[in-house]
């Protein structure tokens, strides 16, 4: 059978990190392939690679057989390749059919020829029931519309080859169905579909082959009929633990943290958190497994209070904090990594020290009648850079904006753990870090739960879920599905309920 | 050949020597911006001069001459004069520094310019019933009030309802324009010349010993008033919880909030302050005996727009903007006597315009300094070896 796409070998380096290792990916005419992987599994590279937006360090790329290169989106359109982005480039105050023409308008002496246009897209969208009338304005049609006319763009474009990056993230699940059908009904016509998701399920329900990638790595090419949605998740997540924790029994204390009934919308009065309740007690790591988007931002955001537009209850040591401001929160004993060290953790503009003061410099031991007392944050910060082993070019007085990233982060470790709080909440705290400095973190959060301090982690690696947590919840849209613990459950079973395949007690 | 190469040796010594030093210090942060200041500036100063060739070409290299040599024109009197033009827009700079070292663009110093004018000048006419030491003090403190409050508006729409303070300040500059004349014309209106009345001289801000060194000049203590405003903001930005919260949110909005630092409040504090100096520079411009009256037609007064000049040429550090400052007090007292030469008064203003605000494009050298002395600092190495 002929391929229509064939990516050979592909390698693509970014500084520090080979986003792409060899990776092969064969696609043939008519069919929905999927590209499956982990967060950070090199799926976006390889498509953006594809779509010309980046250049391949070494590999070759066939369209219909023939050899091509991609240098830009342009050369993408000629060779009628197509692509959907997660967010989506519209023009809001433009009318659907404004933007499907934009940059291929028909002109006659200057002046927008439209009526073509629009009934070019009339029809298109009759043949695959879109249903979307071309003289709406995009701010005020559906998310799920609006991923219609990124899809109309490219068939206007007369697209034969179209990649979706993860299209479903956005929609509701009835939108979520009928994306399916039109995804279907083009594959039926002959276009080739390459569907970029983390989602088991979807796969499962779509796609007629797909391949893995595992951190930058090709795995392999399944067909979806033969294999199970537990093969495909083993072949997601990989061999068992990379290393392991060490940890000893403890006893458990009493309630640190405890939830009640949380419930979040977001701006688009989408739900985000669902009833959410779990406890957390001292010398306990809780983990919140699952995949990224599904709510654990915002139940963070919910608990140390960046948000305070929720319902339900929130207690530390049994006492309500509900309405407490961040202030109060974190002087009754919180600490906090943040998932976005650049957004909330750091203020890059500010030198190490006054980072290292952050949450503190209001503290009697930092001020004097509002004075900031500069020997003592300076010893402070001195202090924590011999213990935290922080790395920089000038050392308190490095501006954090200059660090790399793995001093960064260690950077606000050793801010968060020097507080001592009795919770400790750490959002992905090994993000984007060396292996070494995962293993160092990761040895901090055991030591804090054998002072008897309390843990909520949250975590999309499942390594990191399995090793590091004494007991586990996994989130999957803004619900808490499973309570499980990690001796008593595997990653693939994780993995079915991260991916809304399975349900558990809770 | 040899000889001639023997005779320029030291003295390319010694610019080498000194173009490598400098090469250093604008490696320095501070060096950087320092040198491209007046590198923009000297470009400034450059392109005044092509005006002037261009409007009254015999002229020219006498007005190039004025322009450098103009506080010194006059001896005391111009080099007093120089410092007075200089004080309020220090502190209007420092006003829209400030506000921009805290995140928010302060379009609307001009606005509390205006309000903090008309208090003082209420003040200085109408309360003459206050004793005689303090009427001056109550007249600045009320010219602060007004700004601060007209500072607390767009910090308070801007924190709560989310109105960019740029539009809000804007807009706030007019309103202040006509109710200040409004209110001039209400209560402390000179119908004769169709502006404020004069101050009693027991309202004006004293001489502080300046009249002293600057007997014929009509300078008064509102330079050490500027000048004591310029500290003041810098031990509340450097030194301060204070100031260490409102840069933290004016750096990072999100980082503040996840440290637990209120940034609505914050905003409201930033404006009010930035108001205020704004109030205090108005006092300063208008509790004088030189005849500063506020006029009654209906333009906007300039002080307020100087200051988002100063305040970018002084990259909105608050020595920066006394630096900055000065040297637009320096260039608008050289304009003043450029009138001893053939040029009118317009084409002055053109030229004054174009050197400041020629300067205020300071960024834009940053890349050039680092050019010249990356090239320098090489040649230096070249040499040695």
């Amino acid at each position: 059978m002929e391929y229509v796409i064939e990516m050979l070998n592909i390698t693509k380096d970014f500084p520090g990190i080979r986003a792409n290792d060899n990776v092969t990916l064969q696609v043939k005419k008519g069919e929905i392939h999927a590209l499956l992987g982990e967060n950070g599994a090199g799926k976006s590279t390889l498509m953006s690679i594809l779509f010309g937006l980046y250049q391949p360090n070494d590999g070759m790329i066939k369209v219909r057989g023939e050899e091509v290169q991609i240098r830009n989106p342009n050369d993408a359109n000629d060779l009628h390749i197509g692509m959907v982005h997660q967010h989506f480039k519209l023009v809001h105050n433009f009318t659907v059919a404004e933007n499907i023409v934009l940059g291929k308008e028909d002109v006659k002496n200057g002046f927008l020829k439209m009526d073509k246009a629009i009934e070019r897209i009339k029809n298109l969208s009759e043949q695959y029931n879109f249903n979307i009338d071309p003289n709406a304005i995009i701010s005020d049609i559906t998310v799920g519309m609006q991923q219609r006319v990124e899809i109309l763009k490219m068939l206007y474009r007369d697209a034969e080859i179209m990649i979706f990056d993860e299209p479903t993230a956005v929609l509701t699940p009835q939108e979520i169905e009928e994306l399916m059908k039109i995804m279907k009904a083009m594959a039926k016509e002959g276009k080739s579909i390459i569907l970029i998701t983390h989602k088991l399920k979807e796969i499962k329900a779509v796609a007629d082959r797909c391949s893995v990638l595992r951190k930058g790595k090709y795995i392999g090419t399944v067909n979806v009929n033969e294999t199970t949605v537990e093969q495909m998740a083993e072949m997601m997540v990989g061999r068992k633990v990379l290393f392991n924790v060490v940890k000893g029994e403890i006893e458990l204390g009493d309630s640190v943290l405890k939830v009640e009934d949380l419930n979040m919308h977001n701006k688009d009065g989408k739900q985000v958190l669902k009833d959410v309740s779990f406890e957390v007690k001292a010398g306990e790591i809780l983990c919140v497994a699952g995949i990224e988007g599904n709510g654990q931002t915002h139940l963070v955001e919910a608990i140390t209070g960046l948000n305070p537009h929720y319902t339900g209850k929130i207690y530390i040591h049994n006492k309500e904090i509900t309405h407490e401001n961040i202030r109060q929160r974190t002087l009754s004993g919180m600490g906090h990594i943040p998932e976005d060290r650049h957004k909330h953790g750091l203020v890059l503009d500010y030198t190490l020290a006054e980072n290292m003061i952050l949450q503190s410099y209001f503290d009697k031991e930092f001020q004097n009648y509002g004075f900031l007392k500069f020997d003592a944050i300076s010893e402070h910060t001195n202090d924590l850079i011999q213990r935290f082993d922080i790395r920089s070019g000038r050392g308190e007085k490095t501006v954090a904006r200059s660090m790399s990233g793995g001093n960064q982060q260690k950077a606000i470790v050793a801010r968060e753990f020097d507080r001592n709080p009795d919770l400790m909440i750490a959002v992905q705290p090994t993000r984007g870090l060396d292996v070494g400095a995962i293993e160092y973190i990761h040895k901090q959060l055991v030591g804090l739960r054998d002072q008897n301090k309390a843990i909520l982690l949250i975590s999309l690696e499942l390594d990191e879920v399995m090793s590091v947590s004494d007991r586990i919840v996994v989130m999957y849209e803004g619900e808490l599905v499973a309570n499980v613990y990690p001796e008593n459950v595997t990653e693939n079973e994780l993995g079915l309920y991260m991916s809304g395949s399975k349900r558990g007690e809770v | 050949m040899s000889d001639k190469n023997n005779i320029f040796k030291p003295a390319k010594n010694i610019w080498n020597k000194g173009m490598n030093r400098l090469g250093k210090f604008s490696k320095t942060d501070a060096g950087e911006s320092i040198l491209s200041s007046i590198l923009a500036i000297i470009a400034g100063v450059m392109f005044g001069f092509l005006l002037m060739l261009i409007f009254v070409p015999s002229d020219a290299f006498g007005g190039l001459w004025i322009i450098i040599s103009g506080a010194f024109q006059k001896g005391n009197e111009s080099f007093g004069n120089f410092l007075m033009y200089a004080a309020p827009i220090i502190v209007t700079g420092l006003s829209v520094g400030f506000a921009f070292k805290t995140g928010l663009f302060n379009i609307g110093a001009t606005g509390q310019f205006t309000v903090g004018a008309f208090a003082a000048v209420f003040v200085g006419v109408r309360w003459t019933f206050l004793p005689d030491g303090m009427h001056w003090m109550v007249a600045v403190l009320a010219a602060i009030f007004a700004g601060a409050v007209w500072g607390l508006i767009p910090g308070l729409l801007k924190a709560f309802f989310n109105v960019h303070e740029v539009v809000s300040t804007i807009m706030l500059n007019y309103t202040a324009m006509y109710l200040v004349i409004l209110g001039v014309k209400t209560y402390v209106y000179n119908s004769l010349y169709s502006e404020s009345a004069s101050v009693v001289s027991e309202a004006v801000i004293p001489k502080m010993g300046l009249n002293l060194i600057f007997p014929d000049s009509s300078i008064n203590g509102g330079f050490f008033l500027a000048v004591l405003a310029v500290i003041v903001i810098y031990i509340v930005l450097k030194k301060t919880t204070f100031g260490y919260q409102l840069k933290a949110v004016g750096y990072n909005k999100d980082a503040a909030k996840y440290a637990g630092v209120n940034e609505k409040i914050s905003t409201v504090y930033s404006m009010t302050i930035a108001g205020a100096l704004s109030g205090l520079a108005g006092a300063i411009v208008f509790l004088t005996k030189a005849g500063a009256h506020i006029s009654t037609t209906y333009s906007l007064m300039s002080q307020g727009f100087d200051g988002i000049a100063v305040a970018l040429l002084g990259l909105s550090h608050p020595l920066g903007i006394l630096a900055s400052g000065l040297f637009f007090g320096y260039i608008k007292n050289s304009g003043f006597y450029l009138q001893s030469l053939s040029f009118s008064k317009e084409v002055i203003g053109i030229i004054v315009a174009t050197i400041i605000y020629f300067s205020a494009l300071s960024m834009l050298f940053r890349n050039l300094v680092k050019k010249i002395f990356a090239k320098h600092v090489e040649d230096v190495k070249g040499d040695d070896q």
